[in-house]
């Protein structure tokens, strides 16, 4: 049996050696946006609850910014050739924070139990899913029922956290009072949270790997006004700036301070890629000719410069360019606003107007609905914008009542987890906003998302994949518009802290602080 | 009283300045080869830099001049509309509740009442929101935050207007009722009526400015208080963006409050503060 053997912990210890200089001691303060709901990230996985949870707890796995999967708890594993089967062999001597020992039931519990229950969207790729056994106290197998390629991308932590057996087993999961003060295996403990303020995490003293992590203590920092993150960070009060704290616009400003760094890295396993929906079900983005000419109309690039100050990529299709089996294969709509208005012009539109929803998240995505209205109307789109808050946003994308509607998702790693649910027909359905919403039907198509996520062969996947983009972007069912990437913002001195496709999330395990 | 009015060196200046942002508004497509959402250079360009671009560009590169001259457009037209509706709703209830008297000023009153005590900045916001900002709810908003005072005004000149001799003659006369409401008593009420109403006109522009900050402004319409409160996150980097509507709102008002003080002063003879011409 030849088997993909990965013992990659030796490989990183002698990657690290050179890097020797690491000093281990000092805090970070790190703003958290807005504050998480909850810590319990068995429980809670929203983007505030990962960012902080993160450090508390760990899944099998990690993943480097090519999506390759590195150890976490698990130190190596294996997958059968038929691709059904795959062995996790666990850290020796791994503790609770608590004290108890760290085995394989845990992951058994886990998985089998506690996520099914209370997390949705590892539940989907549970599915797959025969059973979860541990032969013995360091060893677990994931037994699937058929081929599920994307299914190596399901062990990071915020898909697959682990959560302590003893504490869990048998009691009422979202009311345990244990949920308060959370109990991982990760790097730091959670000391204290007061609410409103900060969230104080220490340094995990036992923790399995020798010397890590290098920090004393974490400071989740929770500030309310996005122009106070700014000038917290300015003043020095705190060192890390996680994407997303600022508004777009205070970036350049605060990257030119000096003394501060900043990189896009870290978001290439959640790859947010934005479009805006069109209705393909009536009105003039009902015609392919139309969606074509929105493609043309808009000047992608200047968007990308002007308004996410180069941050970000402009998008070739449904599938991000670091997420895995993404082809550019495919046709480019590059500004073309002359073919837009002959493909308006072959269509017969006449001047019906369009109404664009923009995504109620600040004045970034305010200005970017603006620039594309501009740009339609400039080909000869009677294009407005409709205004909208939150709520208004989700009642209108999930009831269908919008011409073009701004959005954003993340992607997973892999296209059968976070893309082709955008565009089958089996998930269409009224009510939310988060499935195939523009109601693009392509039955061919669909066929084809299916095999590809049940192929075994990497490379049968990719040639899968790169079918259906070359496909579905002639199809243009949705305008895609960028690669999102929100810059993290830091002082030089802290190393280290983005190294894996999930940034700042698991990044304080690495990082340290140069005096 | 035009001798009066013009004798008046604030509310002449007002009347210039009034007229210089009218002009503006009315010929900005003339004076501007590009529409106010048009991106037309590079981002954050300060003003007098480049020519053609006096004011310097926003954060989309759109021409920061031509945006206030379309800005003036909907500042005047919603502060003029907004104080009509107002006083179509103020000025009829509040002159049946003074000539009539009794339960229908009990009611008009208690009516007005119910709007006086809920703080007009919150009620108006509450209403756009609950509408969805266009020009046209904004619009209706701000009047109905507005004409409480009016009503209140013209039921107290109806009421001391009505007791004249000159209505009792009229009522000796045979005049109906409604009759003498209408050419006998409200006649006598304009002047306050003018006066206030420019002072309206004022108050209705900052309200629609204030809303578009908070991004209850109708977003395909260029406004003032839009450009502020879209240049508000990058008042350290770009001050212009943000300076330039700003100064614009201040002349509007100044003006039309000029005006207004000049109106009283002209209507109004026996209150000036300079005594009789």
């Amino acid at each position: 049996m030849n088997t993909l053997r990965a013992t990659t912990f030796l490989i990183a210890a002698t990657f690290a050696a050179p890097l020797a200089a690491q000093q281990s001691g000092g805090r970070l303060d790190i703003v958290v946006q807005p504050e998480p709901p909850g810590l319990m990230m068995g429980l809670v996985q929203n983007g505030p609850t990962q960012l902080v949870a993160g450090d508390i707890y760990e899944s099998l796995l990690r993943y480097n910014s090519d999506l390759e999967p590195q150890p976490s708890l698990a130190e190596s594993w294996e997958i059968s050739d038929d691709g059904l089967t795959y062995t996790f062999h666990l850290h020796d001597g791994v503790k609770w924070h608590d004290g108890e020992p760290f085995t394989a039931d845990d992951v058994v519990f886990s998985a089998d139990v506690f996520l099914r229950e209370t997390h949705a969207r590892l539940r989907a790729s549970l599915a797959y899913v025969e059973s979860i056994t541990a032969p013995d106290d360091t060893t677990v197998v994931f037994q699937l029922k058929e081929p599920f390629g994307p299914f190596i991308n399901a062990f990071e932590a915020g898909t697959m956290p682990i959560v302590p057996k003893h504490i869990y087993e048998g009691t009422d999961y979202a009311t345990n009072e244990m949920n308060a003060t959370p109990i991982g295996t990760g790097p730091f403990k959670f000391d204290e949270w007061v609410k409103g303020s900060y969230i104080h995490l220490v340094k995990n003293e036992d923790y399995y790997l020798e010397g890590k992590p290098y920090l004393d203590e974490v400071f989740y920092r929770v500030i309310p006004d996005a122009a106070a993150r700014a000038v917290a960070f300015e003043t020095g009060e705190v060192d890390v700036l996680p994407g997303g704290s600022v508004e777009n616009w205070d970036v350049p400003r605060l990257t030119a301070m000096e003394g501060v760094c900043s990189t896009g890295a870290g978001w290439e396993f959640f790859a947010p890629l934005s479009w805006m929906w069109m209705n393909n079900r009536e009105g003039p983005t009902s015609d392919v000719r139309f969606r074509q000419a929105v493609m043309y109309a808009m000047d992608r690039n200047f968007v990308k410069d002007v308004v996410w100050n180069g941050f970000g990529k402009v998008a070739t299709g449904p599938v991000a360019s670091s997420t895995n089996f993404y082809s550019d294969d495919v046709t480019q709509y590059d500004y073309n606003p002359d073919k837009a208005k002959e493909l308006l012009a072959e269509m017969g539109y006449g001047g019906e107007a369009v109404r664009i929803l923009p995504l109620p998240y600040g004045e970034t995505w305010q200005r970017w609905a603006e620039a594309v209205r501009q740009n339609l109307s400039e080909v000869g789109i009677n294009a407005e914008i409709d205004s909208t808050d939150v709520a208004g946003w989700n009642e209108k994308t999930s009831q269908w009542d919008y011409d073009l509607a701004f959005t954003y998702l993340y992607q997973y790693g892999d296209p059968a987890l976070g893309v082709s649910r955008n565009y089958v027909a089996s998930q269409i359905s009224k009510g939310s906003p988060w499935n195939n919403v523009e109601g693009y039907e392509n039955p061919e198509l669909d066929e084809k998302w299916a095999a590809a996520a049940g192929m075994v062969n990497a490379e049968d996947r990719a040639a899968a994949y790169a079918e259906i983009q070359k496909e579905i972007v002639d199809d243009v069912p949705v305008a895609w518009l960028q690669e999102l990437e929100f810059p993290t913002i830091y002082r030089c001195n802290v190393k280290d802290l983005v190294t894996t496709a999930i940034g700042v999330n698991d990044g304080p395990r690495d990082a340290w602080v140069e005096e | 009283m035009w001798k009066r009015f013009s004798s008046n060196i604030g509310a002449m200046i007002g009347v210039v300045l009034l007229l210089a942002v009218i002009g503006i508004a009315l010929f900005a497509p003339l004076i501007f080869a590009h529409t106010p959402w048009q991106m037309v250079q590079r981002p954050f360009l300060t003003p007098f830099s480049m020519d053609g671009l006096p004011l310097g560009t926003d954060t989309l590169g759109r021409d920061v001049a031509s945006q206030l001259a379309y800005g003036a457009r909907v500042s005047l037209l919603v502060g003029l509309v907004s104080t009509l509706v107002a006083l179509l709703i103020g000025v009829p209830l509040g002159a049946l509740a003074g000539f009539y008297g009794n339960w229908v000023d009990e009611g008009a009153m208690r009516f007005t009442e119910f709007f006086q005590t809920i703080p007009n900045f919150a009620l108006a916001i509450v209403l756009v929101a609950i509408f969805e900002p266009t020009l046209a709810s904004i619009t209706i908003a701000i009047a109905i935050v507005s004409w409480p005072p009016v009503a209140r005004l013209v039921r107290a000149e109806v009421m001391s207007v009505r007791k004249r001799e000159f209505v009792d003659a009229a009522r000796l006369a045979g005049l109906s009722r409604p009759r003498i409401l209408l050419t006998q008593v409200l006649p006598n009420t304009v002047s306050p009526i003018i006066v206030m109403a420019s002072l309206m006109v004022a108050t209705a522009i900052l309200l629609e400015s204030s809303l578009s900050f908070l991004g209850l402004g109708d977003p395909n319409a260029m406004s003032w208080g839009y450009m502020i409160g879209a240049a508000r996150t990058v008042i350290r980097s770009a001050w212009w963006l943000s300076f330039f509507p700003g100064i614009a709102i201040v002349i509007t008002v100044l003006a039309l409050n000029l005006i207004g003080e000049g109106l009283n002063d002209a209507l109004n003879p026996h209150l000036s503060r300079r005594g009789k011409a």
